[in-house]
């Protein structure tokens, strides 16, 4: 895996993008926005193509910021920043550095949106997702399997959001309303993990 | 003279917001309108406000003005991206964006500092309209 796993990872995140999200979410303008977002990811990456992981993921964050629209774009921007920042000049993402990325997401999405678990938002899929990463990657587990433990936590982080109300963003609008349907954010987490993992598991 | 930048979903809210505090404002106030998206279409853009904060800045600081949700989650993104001297002088009011932007341009237009500038834009919040 080196720096060009950021544009193919983005170009996973893409295709799900494009069929998942307007499919399976579907909730106000988040799946156009998204896709929007990392259509435009894609053309920024393959028009300049970037020399390293580190300007991989600032150019994702950059573009991200710029073209989403919504709420998404500063949070999943300000995320990729902070990955952006721990790359350094490392061009592989092991375990370890994957875990640090993760973590740091999280963090740079809590403390931007300022939403804890329980809100409803994308940080009750990334911060179970994150969690199970660790749990994984303590108990020795390769980077292919703490991935996939984290997906499976994202995952129950979805479906765990369509329990409860939400409290931030647009959603929290509708209060009790909001309770039996899934979130978007946490949902677009979800995916971008997936697609993550499964480009991990294609390139072994 | 502490400048203004005004974030709204809509660019042209962002540019019309400009254009009616403009009439009240001195003409070397710097007011930089950032809203919208780069192809027109709603939605707020972290990078543009950073931009227009750079323009709206002459020494003395920005006070930014925003709508709603993402519009502030975006003037937050640019804000940390500002070098530390940059970010001390600017702030974020918490106040309507028509309004606040209105009593922050009178302001500021005084020579008031970015605090008093910030100040006069929240006061807006609680401004009654109807006796």
């Amino acid at each position: 895996m080196d720096a060009m796993e950021t544009v193919t990872a983005a170009i996973n995140k893409n295709r799900d993008f494009l069929t998942e999200l307007d499919r399976s979410i579907g909730d106000a303008d988040h799946g156009i926005n998204m896709a929007r977002g990392f259509n435009a990811v894609m053309e920024k990456l393959e028009s300049s193509p970037p020399d390293s992981l580190q300007q991989g993921l600032k150019s994702v964050a950059m573009t991200l910021i710029s073209t989403v629209g919504g709420a998404s774009g500063p949070l999943y921007g300000t995320a990729f920043l902070r990955c952006s920042k721990i790359a350094q000049d490392k061009s592989t993402v092991d375990s370890e550095l994957a875990s640090l990325m993760l973590n740091e997401a999280v963090n740079g999405i809590k403390s931007l949106g300022k939403a804890s678990a329980g809100d409803k938002t994308m940080v009750d899929a990334l911060e179970p997702a994150a969690k199970a990463f660790d749990a994984s990657y303590k108990s020795g587990c390769g980077l292919l399997s703490c991935l996939q433990s984290s997906c499976k936590a994202a995952r129950e982080g979805v479906e765990y959001t369509k329990t409860i109300a939400a409290k931030k963003g647009r959603a929290s609008y509708l209060g009790d309303r909001s309770i039996g349907h899934q979130d978007p954010g946490a949902t677009s987490s979800a995916i971008i993990l997936e697609a993550i993992t499964e480009y991990c598991k294609k390139t072994g | 003279m502490v400048g203004i930048v005004i974030v709204s979903h809509s660019g042209k809210v962002a540019q019309g917001v400009k254009e009616i505090a403009m009439q009240m404002a001195d003409e070397k106030l710097k007011m930089v309108a950032a809203g919208g998206l780069g192809d027109g279409s709603i939605g707020t853009d972290a990078a543009a406000v950073y931009n227009a904060v750079m323009e709206a800045d002459s020494g003395e600081g920005v006070l930014v003005t925003a709508d709603l949700g993402s519009a502030v989650l975006s003037a937050e993104t640019a804000l940390s991206m500002l070098g530390e001297k940059l970010k001390s002088r600017v702030a974020i009011a918490d106040a309507p964006v028509v309004e606040g932007t209105i009593a922050a341009a009178v302001t500021a237009s005084s020579g008031a500092p970015l605090a008093d500038v910030k100040a006069a834009a929240e006061e807006a919040r609680d401004a009654r309209k109807l006796e």
